[in-house]
């Protein structure tokens, strides 16, 4: 493998990785506060996708194509995505909190695929184009040319992330949040209300894995209704390598495979075609051998 | 917790024999004897394609009804046993019996792959990792030569009985009844047995399961491997009959399919899981017109049975 080759793998692994990680960081929440893996959680960065382009396209005829359109979309989509995350929260979780783990499962499956099915049924299945005009300047590092658009993608994943941590590890809400994680019983007896608390974090999570679908639209500049099926499970692959329900886990995770895929699929006897059966096997290796993660505590189910 | 709290009734061990079950189930059975001889070519393709799902959600049954382990990605055992099957007997000539076996052992190794590591962890992990399960077979399939890439397997020989070949829809209607038969006796007697009433305490209350000597991981993993037998011999049978396979027949919606059924009819009971199974087989010929809309269609019901009918339309007494 030639330097080049090395740069530009290790550029396309960190921006992938990075969008792992936001999504990551979503589910990781979401599992922290309520014990259950949000299988709609990838539907909802297909959904964040589709409301970026349709606010890229209505904002796109005032200001163009260019950075300023990109960032309205950005944030009306983590808005209004993170609002759908309450809905869906308050209408498919919320009645099934106290139903057998199985029920609760099966009605998150459901909620995912209405969000999929909705999609497939007003999109026709089709691949909409995310025409965005952001140019193609940048730095060149040996003969790899890498963009300013790359780097503000990896640099604005980084500080969504970490403005998420600091809410986390320094407001009053991020404290109430840790304690519902902890035990959700007694953070209602100290005066916590938890439903608000568990609605935030769907709201939080929605919203970071709707900004990963803009990004992720934007930058590869199609959106298409099944984009959310297999990231939502690298999500999952980067919130197991990293320890799920681990903030600082869930992007050391996401990045981690990124560079994984991104150096793996290069390899000369994997390929791209093998690279998403590169991944699950990487989950399933975690899985044997440190099912807590790399930054997590334990997993192993406890009643 | 309610329904978790609720203590199982003394006798886990119903009346072998109810006349409210068997009555109809028997007059159930005599229709489908002799359906193909009044019905014509149409009918009974779809009744076979009900029986092939009969077959499969009395298998998914015995995972996500007996044993409360949601397993997403069944189709891929399903594919594992049509293409065992179909590799087998296309490309180095088996006799099609011969090779049921073999892709009964085939599931068996993808499930202790599959299982042995994930159901040590909360059952969440089992969900999303067969759901990954189920795409990365899809993805082999279409890439591997021996599988015939995208465009899929042909030339699968028809099976042979007794010198006689199966050849026609009718021929194939009986062989999947004989299969569904088969298979409701299989869970009727490993849900009495000392196995199926291990599964349904795992289900309730693993604490109290592991409380009183029951190894649950060992338990949840002959569940598993059950169910991806079952499947894998239905995939045989589906093989022979379609002559051709493609990894698009074992998508991931497949396995949504098919856990619909288990959850429409009531999850955990064997009439229940068969009313399912036919629903859902005719779900295609209903909704022949929906297009786009059919996925949507089958997602609202889902997730409607599981907010407002949790139990399904036919569900479990014991429960």
């Amino acid at each position: 493998m030639t330097l080049d080759l090395l740069i530009q793998q290790l550029v396309n692994g960190l921006i992938v990785g990075s969008f792992y990680a936001l999504i990551a960081l979503g589910y990781s929440m979401v599992f922290g506060v309520i014990k259950l893996l949000n299988f709609a959680h990838g539907d909802i960065y297909m959904n964040g996708a589709f409301v970026g382009l349709i606010v890229f396209s209505f904002v796109g005829i005032w200001v163009g194509n260019g950075w300023l359109g990109v960032v309205c979309a950005l944030l009306v989509s983590m808005l209004v995505v993170g609002l759908l995350g309450v809905v869906i929260e308050r209408f498919a979780y919320r009645p099934m909190r106290n139903a057998p783990r199985l029920s609760i499962l099966i009605t998150a499956l459901g909620a995912s695929m209405v969000l999929n099915g909705t999609a497939l049924a007003l999109t026709g299945g089709r691949h909409y184009a995310f025409n965005t005009d952001l140019g193609f300047a940048g730095v060149d590092i040996s003969t790899v040319h890498i963009t300013y658009t790359q780097m503000v993608l990896v640099a604005a994943s980084i500080a969504l992330m970490a403005g998420m941590q600091a809410f986390v590890s320094r407001t009053m809400y991020g404290k109430a949040m840790r304690a519902v994680s902890i035990d959700m019983g007694a953070s209602r007896l100290m005066g916590i209300d938890v439903d608000r608390v568990i609605a935030l974090t769907f709201f939080m999570g929605s919203a970071l894995a709707a900004g990963g679908g803009v990004m992720a639209g934007a930058y590869y500049g199609s959106v298409h209704f099944f984009m959310g099926f297999i990231m939502g499970l690298k999500a999952f692959t980067a919130a197991v390598i990293g320890g799920i329900g681990s903030v600082p886990g869930a992007m050391l995770g996401g990045l981690l495979l990124g560079l994984l895929e991104a150096f793996g699929s290069s390899l000369p006897f994997v390929g791209s075609e093998w690279r998403d059966v590169f991944v699950f096997g990487t989950l399933i290796l975690f899985l044997v051998f440190k099912p807590t993660g790399l930054l997590g505590r334990s997993v192993v189910e406890r009643v | 917790m309610t329904d978790e709290v609720r203590t199982m009734p003394a006798t886990a061990q119903p009346r072998l024999m109810r006349w409210s079950v068997v009555l109809p189930g028997l007059a159930a059975l005599a229709c489908a004897l002799v359906l193909p001889q009044f019905a014509n070519a149409y009918v009974t393709e779809v009744a076979t394609t009900a029986l092939l799902y009969v077959v499969l959600c009395l298998g998914l049954n015995i995972v996500v009804g007996y044993a409360g382990l949601l397993d997403l990605g069944y189709a891929a055992f399903f594919a594992v046993g049509a293409y065992t099957s179909g590799i087998l007997t296309a490309e180095f000539g088996f006799n099609f019996w011969l090779t049921i076996p073999v892709a009964m052992a085939a599931a068996c190794v993808a499930g202790i792959i599959i299982g042995a590591p994930t159901l040590r962890l909360r059952s969440d992990y089992l969900a999303i990792v067969t759901l990954g399960f189920g795409e990365i077979v899809r993805i082999i399939a279409r890439n591997l030569d021996i599988t015939g890439g995208a465009s899929g397997l042909i030339g699968i020989e028809r099976p042979e009985i007794f010198g006689f070949k199966l050849m026609q829809v009718q021929h194939f209607y009986y062989a999947f009844l004989v299969l569904a038969l088969l298979t409701a006796f299989v869970c009727l007697s490993v849900e009495r047995s000392r196995m199926g009433r291990a599964w349904f305490y795992v289900r309730y209350d693993e604490d109290a399961a592991a409380g009183i000597g029951i190894n649950r991981v060992t338990a949840k993993l002959q569940a598993y491997m059950m169910g991806a037998v079952i499947a894998s011999v239905a995939g045989c049978l589906y093989a022979a009959k379609m002559t051709a396979i493609s990894p698009e027949s074992f998508t991931f919606n497949q396995s949504l399919l098919i856990l619909l059924g288990v959850v429409l009819g009531g999850m955990g009971r064997i009439p229940g899981v068969v009313l399912g199974a036919v629903l859902v087989a005719l779900l295609p010929e209903v909704l022949r017109g929906a297009g786009t809309y059919r996925p949507l269609v089958t997602a609202v019901a889902l997730l409607a049975i599981m907010l407002f009918r949790p139990n399904g339309l036919w569900p479990d007494k014991r429960v």
